[in-house]
């Protein structure tokens, strides 16, 4: 199990554990990031940070900062 | 019988496209008191007794940002007739973890399956019956760009509103989630019922931990919902908000396989994908970024722009010469015939001529809007703008503050962090907006022929280099506090639609025109009794002995160091507050120039000094539109003023350094 932030550009993981808090976390989940989800990096921006993950059909972007607080199992393609 | 249908969606959804095409222009910014978020509320072209409300774009009912409040208000506390819910087909999932909610509202509603041409066309399907079946609502598949099936949602939704049909089924959850909602639903069910609240979306709200404050709950009921909602955590082993989000999406799931066959990216995703690994690349993002905003400035401030003011400006003046003659033919009075053409007509032509440039750089604002690529400065921006205490998102509104302060004091309500959101009210007037474009222009024309194009961009630049320290400053003393979160959706590129620009455009200009007649007119016809009046109201010859004159020189020591101290310009600046605008109009008067042009040599002896007048212009407090923004949004007299303050000391402080390096 490795956080999201990890996880390099171009691979899959499924989400075990999002972190964090309040309304924040609360955000995630209501945009889709649940247990068992599966999640791909897509690329970091330009100056390293935030990152842009795809996830039921869309594309979204995050910071590492909040992205190292999701857990996820990496997917063997 | 009027009815008010409401559109409720995601952001991106195409909710406003569908929106513009029921109510085309007949639309305006709706006015619902106590609420600070611009909803736009419009009749239907093809029936007038249907008014439409377009809703900010959300991803759920809870209460994260000020929009979603908002909306869940709205919604809650003011029911519409019918909710159309929009639904964008090609990222459906999330799109349908807002319809689960919808649809406890216990409000008639129905589902607008939008983008449904995109899936098609990329060999994808939805089995819109057993969608209907599920969720117990009318679904109608429609493509709002262009014009697919929305003549049957709303021959749908009018039966909707005629037959006050609401969902069936509002029962998603199984199992210990099940267990909790249904225990915290009988225990609020008198309550909710003597409130005319939904039960169902109470409920459940009440277990995800969400305060309902319309319902007034007593001690002993939270600890009892408290209970509920621990023995449920303790049964799945998660807290209540992932178990509800699972519990919401698990359902989803399962309508997906059965109902939606999609492939994992539509042929726009796709094309999106292959734009962005251009337009987000890691060393061409930023360099095509610095290339898109010179080119689309360029266009606007010198190509397109400038050339169209120019004719647009003959236009007015042969305009004012004819209102001149015939004064003069039909012997009117010599007062009323300078008030005429002295005081309205070169005060409202010297504002209006500029029409065209602002409207261009809105025309080129949303397209950037509509595309999807305002997004992608946000993601590639985003670690520059921290180091400045903002977010990425921060960028669009001071974007638009190139335009107009006002919507870009509007756009900072998307921002869910109010620390973010004051501070970058706070920084966008220094972006410099569109109305003193006018004064930099005749500034350049009459005392800077050789190096206009070196002036303009340092002038921009220096708003940019102060809005950034002044963010580094108030984040480190005033707005000192955690970073909040950034979390924003990249959408797939769409070519904007002709009407959503033509009608945003169209807004912008009606927006500008109110008040050039309004403000504008009321202004100049201040101006010109107060410069032609002395304090015992009788008409002056000379305008130094007006009222004008004496405020003017009331002030001028105080912008002797800044090296304009005479009155005509400081009596330009306090007009100015009007409407930026009106500087140039104040001046042009107060020289006794023609033709709305001042005759600036007088005035400023030194390029030194004129440009420190460009500078204080550029950093001065924004007007009375802006200010009133201002203090809407803020919701504070005080933050207000200490803005404006804090705005006036560095225009001052910043125009008397440079002054004295120029000089």
């Amino acid at each position: 199990m490795i956080s999201l932030a990890k996880m390099p550009a171009g691979e899959s993981g499924a989400i075990r554990t999002v972190g964090g808090d309040g309304v924040f976390r609360r955000r995630l989940l209501d945009m889709g990031l649940t247990p068992n989800t599966i999640v791909l990096v897509r690329k970091k921006a330009p100056l390293g940070d935030p990152i842009e993950i795809f996830l039921r059909g869309y594309e979204l972007t995050l910071r590492a900062e909040e992205a190292a607080r999701i857990m996820v199992d990496e997917v063997i393609k | 019988m009027s009815l008010r249908f409401a559109l409720v969606g995601n952001q991106n959804c195409g909710k406003t496209t569908l929106f513009n095409s029921l109510t085309g222009s007949n639309q305006h910014v709706g006015n619902f008191p106590g609420v600070t978020v611009q909803m736009k509320e419009g009749v239907l072209s093809k029936n007038k007794d249907i008014t439409c409300i377009d809703l900010p774009g959300i991803y759920s009912l809870s209460p994260y940002s000020n929009e979603e409040i908002v909306t869940r208000d709205l919604l809650l506390y003011d029911k519409p007739d019918v909710i159309i819910n929009v639904v964008d087909v090609t990222s459906i999932e999330r799109s349908l973890y807002l319809t689960l909610q919808c649809i406890e509202l216990h409000i008639p509603m129905i589902v607008a399956l939008n983008m449904m041409d995109e899936l098609t066309a990329s060999g994808g399907t939805v089995d819109v019956k057993a969608l209907e079946d599920a969720l117990t609502v009318p679904v109608v598949a429609i493509s709002a760009v262009k014009g697919e099936g929305v003549h049957e949602l709303m021959t749908r939704a009018m039966e909707v509103a005629r037959t006050r049909q609401l969902p069936s089924r509002y029962d998603f959850c199984t199992g210990a989630v099940h267990v909790a909602v249904h225990a915290v639903a009988h225990l609020v069910e008198a309550k909710a019922e003597e409130k005319k609240l939904p039960l169902r979306f109470i409920a459940t709200k009440l277990v995800e931990g969400d305060n309902i404050e319309g319902l007034e709950l007593s001690p002993n009921e939270k600890d009892i919902i408290n209970h509920f909602t621990e023995e449920m955590e303790h049964a799945l082993d998660t807290d209540k908000e992932a178990a509800l989000a699972d519990m919401r999406y698990s359902y989803i799931d399962g309508l997906y396989k059965k109902a939606v066959h999609k492939p994992i990216h539509t042929d726009a995703q796709l094309r999106s994908l292959e734009i962005d690994n251009i337009l987000t690349h890691k060393y061409f993002a930023l360099p095509i970024f610095v290339a898109i905003m010179t080119t689309i400035f360029w266009l606007t401030f010198d190509v397109i722009g400038n050339n169209l003011s120019a004719c647009f400006e003959k236009f007015l003046n042969l305009l004012t010469v004819s209102i001149a003659n015939t004064l003069t033919a039909l012997k009117v009075s010599e007062g009323l015939q300078s008030l005429i053409v002295d005081g309205i007509c070169n005060g409202i032509t010297s504002v209006l001529c500029f029409l065209p440039t602002i409207l261009i750089l809105f025309l080129f604002l949303s397209i950037l809007e509509d595309s999807g690529y305002m997004a992608r400065v946000a993601f590639v921006l985003d670690k520059a703008l921290r180091k400045v205490g903002l977010s990425g998102a921060s960028f669009i509104p001071m974007l638009i503050g190139f335009g107009c302060s006002v919507p870009a004091i509007m756009a900072t309500r998307t921002l869910a962090s109010e620390q973010d959101r004051k501070l970058t009210i706070v920084l966008t007037p220094f972006m410099s907006c569109s109305a003193k474009l006018p004064v930099y222009g005749i500034f350049i024309a009459a005392l800077f022929p050789n190096n206009g194009g070196l002036i303009m961009t340092s002038i921009y630049l220096l708003g940019i280099s102060v809005a950034i320290l002044s963010g580094i400053l108030l984040r480190h003393t005033v707005f000192h506090g955690k970073p909040v979160p950034f979390l924003m959706e990249l959408p797939a590129y769409r070519i904007p639609t002709a009407r959503n620009v033509a009608l945003n455009i169209w807004s912008k200009a009606k927006d500008f025109l109110y008040r050039a007649f309004t403000i504008i007119f009321l202004a100049s016809m201040l101006i010109w009794f107060l410069q032609n009046f002395n304090t015992h109201f009788f008409m002056v010859e000379n305008a130094e002995e007006s009222i004008l004159a004496m405020i003017g020189k009331y002030l001028t020591p105080l912008f002797a160091p800044l090296g304009f101290g005479n009155w005509q310009a400081s009596t330009a600046l306090v007009t100015g507050l009007s409407a930026k605008e009106i500087i140039i109009s104040t001046l042009s008067v107060l020289t006794n120039s023609t033709q709305g042009i001042p005759n600036l040599t007088t005035l400023f002896p030194t390029t030194a000094s004129a440009y420190s007048f460009l500078v204080f212009c550029l950093l001065y407090p924004p007007c009375f539109a802006a200010l009133t923004t201002i203090k809407k949004e803020l919701n504070s007299w005080s933050a207000m003023l200490a803005i404006l303050t804090y705005q006036l000391v560095v225009a001052w402080a910043v125009a008397f350094v440079i002054f004295k390096i120029v000089g």
